[in-house]
């Protein structure tokens, strides 16, 4: 469904992505992990069209999306932080993207909308809402139009036990419908039941990409967080080594 | 440009408080100078003052604050379906829609009812136009500079030199070259400032009598023909395309 | 002569009467005859009154001098010409012809007539107590050189020049070496020099006239003892063009005028001891630009509003006096409420000095830079003349 073929950026001096290869595939539902400035943010803002590779390509179902903006239709996109126009409310931040999206009434996917009950705050604005009310707000646009990829990044920072748990399920049917779903996360308990792949990016570059059950023999380990420690530990000793070299 | 980014970008900016306070500061301000003043054009002289210095200096620096506080708003229309030129230049419009609606509302529905004259249009005029052009500088400082206090500092540079700096240069370019004939040089050189722009167009209604001596006289001849005013007006369109197209195609291609 | 006069006869002129022609009319009359001239059209070359004669015109007939002659030539006393439309004078650039022309003479009344496209349009030389009243003189000049003044008199006396209406000649009336005459309630409009324009004319009086979009404005010089009162001067727009240009002109009256919308309402130099009160000066350019050549001079209860500049001068030492005027640029205050400012006025903006030295500062005109100018100038005076003032500025204007 995506294909990145050698896929780099830099800001100035600074290499972020370096020749990233990756094919990715519906009903995948992939983690993709690695330390702070490993460039997971600016993989999936690539492939969002937000920032422009500085080479490489993205193809979405075969087509280029390099100056295309159609593709988008097919995305859900549930960012870090959710910034929304301070004066406006809740009801009219989801007519506007009900706007855009151009999506009948009676085919949007409500599922998040009523369990977080975000009908009863619709005159809420913006400016007055807490961060995990914002993180509701942003989960319930990403899937209101039933788009074929979801990009979710840290998903459940912010968002309290119960609206975890609801998110939680909805990504585990979105998955069951052969729907694309990228997370990034720092909290890998919270995905351990999800996930069924594993991206680690460190440096720029993909290290592994490798499903759960492979990751799961490699290391030894049956738990997901257990596993990704072990690897990391590795690649660390790994990384120095090339520097000795 | 889509119609439903417009639409929510003003919606938001209809609540603001500060475009509601800048409204209510203007109209205050003509309300007390046109209630005082029954002379027309001795109020519009003061009026010219507010148009040239509060207007842009609000219009760009609001603006520049609003992209800033809104870049996240703005990177989350990119991950949507819509090309990037279209959100770009939606913003733009509503920016510039509700600055010049302000202004408006503020000083040109009171002048319009107390200084109806040729004098009080041109005014309104030259404020509609230094509003929409100091959003679009605005549009450029904000896509060009990605810290927001840099992008506030040189928003405010660029508003001290069209309001100020400008002007000293090009006084003390007079004053050097006061033994040559410079006056249709100074002509187009006044055209590199949009407020020197207005300034002389609002003072040609105003001070109309003086403009009909020697020196005003070629600035009249210049600014005052259907020829001129064309190529002024022009300018000042290019004042207001030039820096939202440079912004626009900054854009297209940032990294949000 | 004194018989004429009692047996005095009234001769017709007209298709449908005896006398067809006016020339033959004149040929036939008496000293003390009227002569009506019925409506139609009169092409008889010069038609020279060399008799006592009362001229008029029935319905406006019209005497045309076909671009060549003079129309009309007056050479005796009493002759009287009314009610005819006279039109196209020759035009001559070595003696000046005119719609009606008075030659050396006295008491001649002409009233009530149209003159069109003349040359020069009413022409007294060396004439005394003649009278000209509602006449409506029209040329229509391209160049100066192509067209003489409306009003023209020369070394006369005792002239009464009332109610007429000039437009379009060189000067609207022009008055040269004539003395004890009364300009009063004319309308001198787009004249291509001067509305009015006199020189040499002492004691004459100028009351209630409108000098409106003449090319440069009035003009008057090398005078003295001259009233001008309740006129109006009005856009006169120009470098060199001035509501009034004075010019030597000393013991002079000129009070309750209105000017405006004027490049330079006055403009004044070699002038002295005139009184200048209850002046309006409003939305001219410059209201007054007087120079150090004019001395005691009096400028009292005038209101001066929203003009560009107020006073300008070129410095020097100043013995004029300004008390008691308006200036709606005052920003004092007036804390005994008798109606006068507690702080002098300084009329002289630095800005206006600078404009007089470079002329294309008027540029920068109402830029913050140049506001900031003229107020550090107002705290801390140096450029500005010290003297220049207004020591009881009025709150409010005297004048309605």
């Amino acid at each position: 469904m995506i294909e990145i073929k050698q896929l780099s950026k830099h800001f100035g001096k600074l290499q972020v992505l370096r020749e990233i290869d990756l094919s990715l595939e519906g009903g995948q539902c992939i983690s993709l992990i690695g330390p702070n400035g490993s460039g997971k943010t600016t993989l999936i803002k690539s492939i969002l069209g937000m920032v422009i590779p500085s080479s490489g390509t993205i193809h979405f179902e075969g087509k280029n999306i390099s100056r295309e903006w159609a593709y988008r239709n097919d995305i859900g996109y549930m960012p870090q932080i959710g910034e929304y126009p301070e004066n406006m409310s809740i009801g009219q931040v989801l007519d506007m993207m009900k706007d855009i999206r151009k999506i009948p009434e009676n085919l949007l996917d409500t599922e998040l909308y009523e369990k977080f009950e975000l009908d009863k705050m619709l005159d809420k604005r913006m400016r007055t809402l807490s961060g995990g009310t914002r993180q509701k707000v942003s989960a319930c646009l990403a899937f209101m139009f039933s788009p074929k990829v979801l990009i979710l990044d840290e998903p459940t920072a912010g968002l309290d036990p119960v609206a975890t748990e609801i998110l939680k399920d909805k990504i585990i049917d979105e998955k069951h419908k052969n729907k694309l779903i990228m997370i990034t996360s720092h909290v890998l308990s919270d995905l351990d039941d999800l996930v069924s792949q594993i991206i680690y990016m460190q440096d720029g570059r993909v290290m592994f990409h490798k499903s759960l059950v492979e990751l799961k023999v490699d290391t030894g380990t049956n738990k997901l967080s257990k596993a990704i420690a072990h690897i990391m530990s590795l690649k660390q000793e790994l990384s120095k080594e090339t520097i000795y070299e | 440009m889509s119609k439903k980014i417009i639409k929510y970008v003003i919606t938001d900016l209809l609540r603001n408080r500060t475009v509601l306070l800048y409204t209510l500061v203007l109209l205050a301000l003509s309300l007390g100078v046109f209630l005082m003043e029954d002379n027309i054009d001795k109020g519009i002289a003061s009026m010219l003052n507010i148009v040239l210095f509060v207007v842009p200096l609000v219009s760009i620096v609001f603006s520049t604050i609003y992209l800033y506080n809104s870049s996240e708003f703005i990177g989350l229309l990119v991950s949507q379906p819509l090309k990037r030129q279209s959100i770009w230049l939606s913003i733009a419009v509503g920016l510039g829609v509700m600055m010049a609606f302000a202004f408006f509302v503020g000083i040109g529905v009171p002048t319009l009812i107390f200084a109806y004259s040729a004098s009080g249009l041109m005014l309104i005029v030259a404020g509609l136009l230094l509003s929409v052009i100091f959003v679009s500088l605005a549009m450029w400082t904000a896509v060009y500079i990605r810290d927001k206090s840099k992008g506030i500092g040189l928003a405010i540079i660029l508003w001290l030199y069209f309001a100020l700096i400008f002007d000293a240069i090009l006084l003390f370019l007079l004053f050097q070259f006061a033994d040559y004939p410079i006056e249709n040089i100074m002509v187009a050189i006044s055209m590199l400032n949009p407020i020197d722009i207005s300034r002389i167009l609002v003072l040609l209604e105003i001070d109309l009598s003086a403009m009909m001596g020697y020196t005003g006289a070629i600035f009249r001849d210049f600014f005052g023909t259907g020829g001129g005013m064309f190529v002024t007006l022009g300018v000042m369109l290019l004042w207001f395309a030039v820096p939202l197209w440079l912004s626009n195609r900054y854009f297209k291609k940032k990294d949000l | 002569m004194v018989v004429g006069m009692s047996h005095a006869a009234t001769i017709h002129v007209g298709k449908t009467h005896a006398f067809k022609s006016i020339h033959s009319a004149i040929a036939k009359a008496n000293a003390g005859d009227t002569i009506l001239v019925h409506s139609g059209l009169y092409q008889e070359g010069n038609i020279n009154i060399d008799k006592r004669l009362t001229l008029i015109g029935i319905d406006h007939p019209v005497i045309d001098g076909k671009k060549e002659y003079e129309p009309i030539s007056i050479r005796v006393e009493g002759v009287t010409v009314k009610g005819f439309t006279i039109q196209n004078s020759g035009h001559s650039s070595m003696n000046d012809i005119a719609g009606i022309k008075i030659y050396n003479t006295n008491n001649v009344t002409i009233t009530d007539n149209i003159l069109d496209d003349n040359f020069f349009g009413i022409y007294a030389q060396e004439s005394r107590n003649c009278h000209i009243e509602n006449n409506r003189l029209r040329a229509y000049g391209k160049a100066e050189h192509f067209v003489g003044n409306g009003i023209h008199a020369w070394k006369s006396d005792s002239i009464t020049i009332v109610g007429n209406e000039i437009m379009g000649h060189r000067d609207g009336i022009y008055l040269e070496f004539v003395t004890h005459t009364e300009v009063d309630s004319n309308l001198s409009q787009n004249n291509l020099r001067y509305g009015l324009h006199f020189m040499f004319s002492h004691d004459n009086s100028y009351l209630y006239n409108t000098f409106t979009s003449n090319g440069a404005g009035v003009a008057v010089m090398y005078t003295d003892r001259v009233r001008m009162e309740h006129n109006v001067f009005n856009e006169n727009w120009g470098d060199s063009a001035y509501g009034l240009l004075l010019k030597d002109i000393r013991d002079s009256h000129i009070q309750h005028n209105v000017f405006a919308k004027n490049t330079t309402a006055i403009y004044m130099e070699g002038s002295n001891r005139i009184q200048m009160l209850d002046n309006r000066f409003e939305n001219n350019g410059w209201a007054i630009k007087i120079f150090s050549s004019c001395m005691n001079n009096t400028l009292s209860r005038n209101s001066f509003i929203q003009n560009t500049f107020d006073i300008a001068t070129n410095g020097g030492r100043m013995t004029n006096r300004f008390e008691e005027n308006y200036w709606d640029k005052y920003e004092g205050y007036d804390l005994d409420k008798d109606g006068i400012g507690d702080v002098p006025h300084h009329p002289v903006s630095l800005f206006s000095i600078l404009v007089e030295r470079y002329p294309s500062m008027m540029l920068l005109f109402r830029s913050f830079m140049v506001t900031l100018f003229d107020r550090s100038e107002k705290l801390i005076p140096s450029l500005t003349p010290e003297h220049l003032k207004d020591d009881k500025p009025l709150m409010k204007s005297a004048i309605i």
